[in-house]
């Protein structure tokens, strides 16, 4: 308490400090989140803009949406199922053993993350082309399958396609994640086990998972907002035309309404729609890994 | 105990080969990027990657001299684009998001806790909502088509706040108060004792940072208007037409388009996973 008398005596220095963010919070979100609800209340035609009631909110419930928010909400749960277990398990095997090795691995499974999305789009489309001689085409002949149309045959290739991509991109970013949560953990409860004639199955679910929490809430949390935000991928991977909409995401449709069709208002009520699923969704989550009860 | 000595080895030998393969699958696509590359575009448009273009029995670097020449060298224009709005978007986000992290993290003052729970409220707010509001407030700023205009919005990024308020309340109050004891001013405090005991903090944020901002797709697509103007990704979007012959230039382009950011990751890599375990996601 004896350091919080000299903060005390200075009243402006930390209003200074957290100046920047008030404004870019005031500027770039606040102002927009309310620009966002009241457009989601009009007609916006430039010149002659007018308030419209609920009608965007009416147009929101139409077969498109109901298609994106499908494919939004299978994205969102695939990539989620995927991608905690899988880079929980390839940290800890990670976390151990020669340092030299284990980096080079580390660093063979982030850089996919590096590459920008179109080339990852780009690069998938090529390799998944729906001819006999493209490269996974080829593969699946050695074992006497057929060609698949994986771009434009159906919306399982195509969901198929979205999550490898999103699993071939975040893996490496979701093992450091783990990585740097493992590293929290203090050696001497695995040390203690060992004594107690745990095995490594034993440590792994009584102390690792337990202990990983946090970084499990965390990784969660963002692939909610992630999941549903994507636009992205399928965007890059449909060349901006997606036939049958097997492509389409809820943010795709906020881009398609608000700057492809200029239809803002139905946007913006999108917009506000999704923002209250991830909310909800996010919110619930962190209520079912026990976040707000207080442990003390 | 010598049986169990074997067994111990054959099961490393058995995870490091699992390990492996599986590594290798995820550097694939990026082996297949570039001797794709070297390949004719038409190949492509029409085959896709195949196994001949993996192994490829020459290599031909006159996508890599179309990459340079072709339509006056739009290329190397949108690679400065991006080169010079990821640095400057790299350099300005650390710093202000450091600041305004440290400054939540070490003075008591009103209205802090409210400010915090406004950060993490705005990190979960997608994004690509505020895209209309944005892009009409940038408008009548008269900002579209301009660096500023892509820049401004995201300067201060939330997730860096957070990440840097973390960090930051792990540092020693004693660094804080010998700097008051030796009559140095806060910002001099923040700036000449603190900024160095981020450093570990700061290699990582420029990894994550440097790697969102040099891949940024929706807002400068929304932004940038003429091609002049565009950012890589943004160009290399334009060449996807479904009609189009850009596939040279495609090919070769997303592969130079990739290599200044693993660059910076194996620059910074050291610090990556001790910056991030020592702040950010710990509770």
């Amino acid at each position: 308490m004896k350091a919080s008398s000299y903060y005390h005596s200075q009243k402006l220095v930390p209003y200074v400090f957290v100046l920047p963010f008030l404004i870019s919070i005031a500027v770039f979100y606040v102002y927009p989140i309310i620009g966002t609800i009241i457009m989601s209340f009009q007609q916006v035609v430039p010149g002659q803009t007018h308030f419209i009631g609920l009608a965007n909110y009416k147009r929101v419930i139409s077969s498109d949406f109901l298609t994106a928010l499908k494919n939004s909400s299978i994205y969102t749960l695939l990539t989620i199922l995927i991608l905690v277990p899988g880079p929980i398990i390839l940290a800890v095997l990670l976390s151990k053993g020669p340092s030299h090795m284990n980096n080079a691995l580390r660093a063979a499974f982030f850089i996919p993350s590096l590459v920008s999305v179109v080339v990852a789009g780009t690069l998938f489309r090529l390799m998944f082309a729906a001819n006999g001689k493209a490269v996974v085409n080829a593969m699946l002949a050695w074992f006497g399958l057929k060609p698949v149309d994986w771009i434009l045959g159906g919306a399982r290739q195509a969901m198929f396609l979205m999550v490898l991509v999103a699993v071939w991109r975040w893996t490496g970013v979701n093992i450091i994640y783990f990585l740097a949560g493992l590293q929290a953990i203090p050696e001497d409860l695995y040390d203690a086990a060992a004594i107690d004639g745990a095995g490594p199955l034993n440590k792994f679910f009584h102390i690792t998972l337990p202990l990983l929490r946090p970084t499990i809430i965390f990784v969660t949390t963002i692939s909610i907002f992630g999941g549903f935000a994507m636009f992205e991928e399928s965007y890059v991977l449909w060349q901006g035309v997606s036939p049958n909409n097997f492509g389409l995401t809820i943010v795709w449709l906020i881009y398609q309404k608000g700057f492809q069709l200029g239809d803002m208002g139905t946007a913006s009520a999108i917009g506000l729609v999704l923002m209250v699923i991830v909310f909800t969704l996010s919110l619930s989550v962190l209520n079912l890994f026990g976040f707000f009860k207080r442990e003390e | 105990m010598r049986t169990r000595g074997f067994v111990a080895i054959f099961a490393t030998i058995l995870k490091y080969l699992c390990l492996i393969v599986l590594a290798v699958s995820f550097i694939f696509p990026i082996l297949a990027l570039v001797t794709a590359s070297f390949r004719p575009g038409r190949d492509l448009l029409r085959y896709g990657i195949t196994f001949k273009s993996i192994i490829p029995d020459s290599l031909d670097p006159k996508n890599f001299v179309a990459l340079v020449k072709s339509r006056d060298g739009i290329y190397l224009t949108w690679f400065k684009n991006s080169l010079f709005l990821t640095i400057l978007q790299t350099v300005l986000s650390l710093f202000f998001s450091s600041f305004v992290g440290y400054g939540l993290a070490k003075y008591h003052f009103r209205g802090r806790n409210t400010i915090f729970v406004i950060v993490l409220f705005v990190m979960m707010v997608p994004l690509q909502i505020l895209m209309l509001p944005l892009y009409k407030l940038t408008a009548a700023l008269g900002i579209m088509n301009t660096y500023l205009g892509v820049l401004l919005p995201f300067i201060v990024s939330p997730f860096a706040i957070f990440f840097f308020r973390q960090y930051a309340i792990g540092i020693p109050n004693d660094f804080i108060d010998a700097g008051r004891v030796d009559g140095l001013g806060e910002f001099r405090i923040f700036f000449k004792l603190i900024t160095p005991l981020m450093a570990p903090a700061y290699g990582a944020m420029a990894i994550l940072l440097a790697q969102q901002s040099w891949n940024n797709f929706l807002w400068p697509l929304i932004v940038m208007r003429t091609g002049n103007m565009f950012t890589l990704p943004i160009g290399l979007n334009s060449l996807l037409t479904p009609y189009g012959n850009n596939y040279d230039m495609l090919i070769a382009g997303s592969c130079a388009a990739s290599i200044p950011i693993i660059i910076v990751f194996f620059f910074f890599q050291r610090y990556f996973i001790s910056g991030l375990s020592a702040g950010g996601i710990k509770e």
